[in-house]
């Protein structure tokens, strides 16, 4: 249990000392940066490297990097990119096997000893790597590259003032606000950040980042009083009630441009009772059955492994690969395709993602992240697939 | 110890690119030619050994009357009869000629059109004769055609994804074009098969591995109009290397009727 710690305010430029401070522990910091038109995740050294001044515009099928008209630093949504990619990456070698004189030689996978911080963490990601640890460290069958990654993770947390037309998180309950799941939180007002400690390893973190950015400031603080009488405030202290008032409005400001809804008062049940609705057929004909939105979602987990081996067969590696309910060899089993349209496919990813996945995991499978609208070619829109289920559903 | 399969290439009307794409194999090369004996490959070699063959891969279209019998004697003589690329699977870029007129085109292009004996169409070797199994690709994938080389002689079933583009796109984490910038990408309707390469260096798809499973033309098109681009753009982007595949044939031809001025595009 962490004892309370009022939250802290520092100054914009103070969060250099934060990543100084990971990186200096041996994490690998990633964090949203610009690249290819859009506010992907990557390794940073620098505040520099943040989305200073950018936002996000997202509608079904469509997502455009604006300039904003101030200078934040986390002034936009999700992006393409989720932090699934760290924990449970797109390909690996899971295991590799050698001939040598005596027989197969097996090697495994050696531990993976990469520590992630992960910088920029909004709430519905909070709820989808909790619906990930459930999927990959639940149960007997642990994922074991999963979790190395996931016990040394290091999440700051930050919470949204803004929400996308395609944001739904307050209708399945995981956001804006971060709750829990984090180490350190962060909401940014005009000036700074307010932060938050979400763990005992967030506290310690803090503590030498404070001392170290007090020593800073303090450096910088004796050069500008010289330069005028004005009393400036610390920057970096415990937040003053007026900084928590700002803190609050931005975060309510997330909240009220929420447009978007999702009814689950009939979910789960819903899907799986209406698997003969007309309506499938109908998404079926729009959808491409292109897998883009089960590989932005950040909680979707299928994988296909494959065993790679070279000519000579000497050298066997096995793969694991992102692989998705929409990609029609997925469902090649006993010598055929079992879903072999795109309306079963569709149906697939609905009745699991909303409905089956409840009874698997006791969660829903969605969050609310809003990222397979945005980033379905032809904007289809899971919201309105389910509403439009539910008119003449059967009882 | 089996004998070794008995392999044959022949060649239609092509670039000769993807048969080169066996002999650009340098590494896997000799492994290849200790499990399959190479009878009839009149790139590598003018030792060309009489029928029948184990495996024959085809490349390139049927656009004379010439090629049309071969193609029957070239099905005679094989087991198993692989198309690989474009050309062979879809007819290629030349089945452009199949929208215009093959008079004309005779005529503007040559400067003694008097010896030129062609089809009016070019068409794919699955139109002729039974194809067992089709490479896509335009020039196709060595890996792949190596992997199914492989695959034939051991007696497993090659693996030939029929996955979009898409797929490999997320695997790479590049951003999508057609969300992000509004370009119109083949990606969606396209088979994988070059790792999403395009769409990395900032241009969309450009359809070169032919229509996916399943390659949902209607829908994407309708899409790209209401992004705002015309008929006169993707008209084009659809008659590619594999513009007479069903699909994109189908869809390009949906977009002619939208034109306002069909010169040139014939249908
Ligand atoms: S289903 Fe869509 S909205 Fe829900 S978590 Fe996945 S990507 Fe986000
Ligand atoms: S929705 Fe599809 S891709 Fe996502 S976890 Fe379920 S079966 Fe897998
Ligand atoms: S719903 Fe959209 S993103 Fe998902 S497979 Fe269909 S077309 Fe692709
Ligand atoms: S860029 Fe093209 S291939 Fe890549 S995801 Fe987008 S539509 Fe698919």
């Amino acid at each position: 249990m962490v004892t309370p710690v009022s939250p802290i305010y520092f100054a914009k430029s103070q969060l250099q000392f934060l990543i100084d401070v990971l990186r200096h522990r041996g994490y690998s910091v990633v964090g949203p940066t610009v690249d290819q038109e859009a506010i992907v995740y990557s390794e940073i050294q620098s505040i520099d490297q943040l989305p200073q001044g950018w936002t996000d515009e997202q509608a079904p099928g469509h997502y455009r990097l604006k300039k904003r008209d101030d200078e934040s630093l986390f002034g936009f949504v999700v992006g393409p990119h989720s932090w699934k990619k760290y924990l449970f990456p797109p390909k690996t070698t899971l295991l590799s096997a050698e001939r040598t004189e005596s027989g197969w030689q097996f090697i495994t996978r050696s531990a993976d000893t990469t520590k992630f911080a992960l910088l920029g963490v909004r709430a519905c990601e909070l709820a989808a790597m909790r619906i990930q640890d459930q999927v990959f460290l639940d149960g007997p069958y642990q994922d074991p590259l999963y979790r190395e990654r996931r016990e040394q993770l290091f999440v700051i947390a930050v919470n949204c003032t803004q929400a996308a037309s395609t944001c739904f998180c307050t209708s399945m309950k995981t956001g804006p606000r971060c709750e829990k799941g984090f180490d350190l939180a962060l909401t940014e007002i005009d000036s700074g950040f307010l932060c938050e400690v979400g763990s005992e390893r967030g506290r310690e973190v803090l503590d030498v980042f404070v001392n170290l950015a007090r020593r800073a400031s303090e450096g910088t603080s004796v050069v500008s009083n010289t330069d005028n009488d004005n009393v400036i405030s610390p920057s970096i202290d415990d937040a003053t009630p007026e900084q928590l008032r700002l803190a609050e409005n931005a975060r309510q400001q997330a909240v009220a441009q929420i447009t978007k809804h999702m009814e689950t008062s009939d979910l789960p049940g819903l899907l799986l009772s209406n698997l003969d609705h007309p309506r499938w057929k109908d998404v079926g004909e729009r959808c491409l059955s292109c897998t883009n939105c089960t590989m932005v979602c950040p909680t979707c987990f299928c994988s296909s492994v494959t065993e790679v081996r070279d000519l000579n067969m000497d050298r066997v590696e096995r793969e694991r690969t992102w692989d998705s309910c929409f990609n029609p060899d997925f469902s090649y089993l006993g010598g055929s395709l079992v879903r072999n349209d795109t309306a079963s496919r569709y149906r697939q990813w609905l009745t699991h993602k909303l409905d089956g996945w409840h009874a698997q995991f006791g969660t829903s499978g969605c969050v609310g992240c809003g990222r397979c609208i945005t980033w379905c070619p032809v904007g289809i829109d899971i919201t309105e697939e389910v509403a439009a289920i539910r008119e003449g559903a059967s009882p | 110890m089996p004998r070794k399969p008995r392999l044959a290439v022949f060649k239609f009307a092509s670039c000769d690119g993807c048969q080169l794409s066996l002999l650009d194999a340098e590494d896997e090369l000799l492994a290849i030619c200790d499990r399959v004996e190479i009878a009839h490959f009149a790139e590598a070699s003018s030792d060309l050994q009489p029928g029948p063959y184990d495996v024959a891969l085809v490349e390139g279209s049927i656009t004379t009357e010439e090629d049309a019998a071969r193609i029957r004697r070239v099905r005679a003589d094989s087991k198993f009869l692989m198309t690989i690329g474009a050309c062979a699977t879809a007819g290629g870029i030349q089945s452009l000629r199949n929208w215009g007129q093959i008079d004309e085109w005779v005529q503007s292009v040559y400067p003694s059109p008097e010896f030129i004996r062609t089809l009016a169409t070019s068409s794919a070797i699955a139109d002729h004769v039974l194809v067992d199994f089709a490479l896509h690709g335009c020039p196709i994938n060595h890996h792949q055609l190596v992997d199914i080389l492989v695959a034939l002689a051991e007696g497993r079933q090659p693996r030939v994804p029929s996955h979009s583009v898409c797929l490999d796109c997320k695997h790479r984490g590049t951003v999508c074009h057609v969300v992000a910038r509004g370009i119109p990408c083949l990606g969606p309707v396209t088979q994988s098969g070059c790792g999403a390469i395009c769409p990395a260096y900032d241009r969309g798809c450009y359809g070169c591995f032919g229509p996916s499973q399943p390659a949902n033309t209607t829908s994407l098109v309708s899409q790209f109009r209401i992004h705002g681009h015309s008929p006169e753009k993707l008209v084009p982007l659809l008659r590619s290397f594999n513009a007479a595949a069903p699909e994109f044939q189908h869809a390009s031809e949906q977009l002619v009727i939208l034109r306002p001025s069909n010169e040139g595009c014939r249908s």
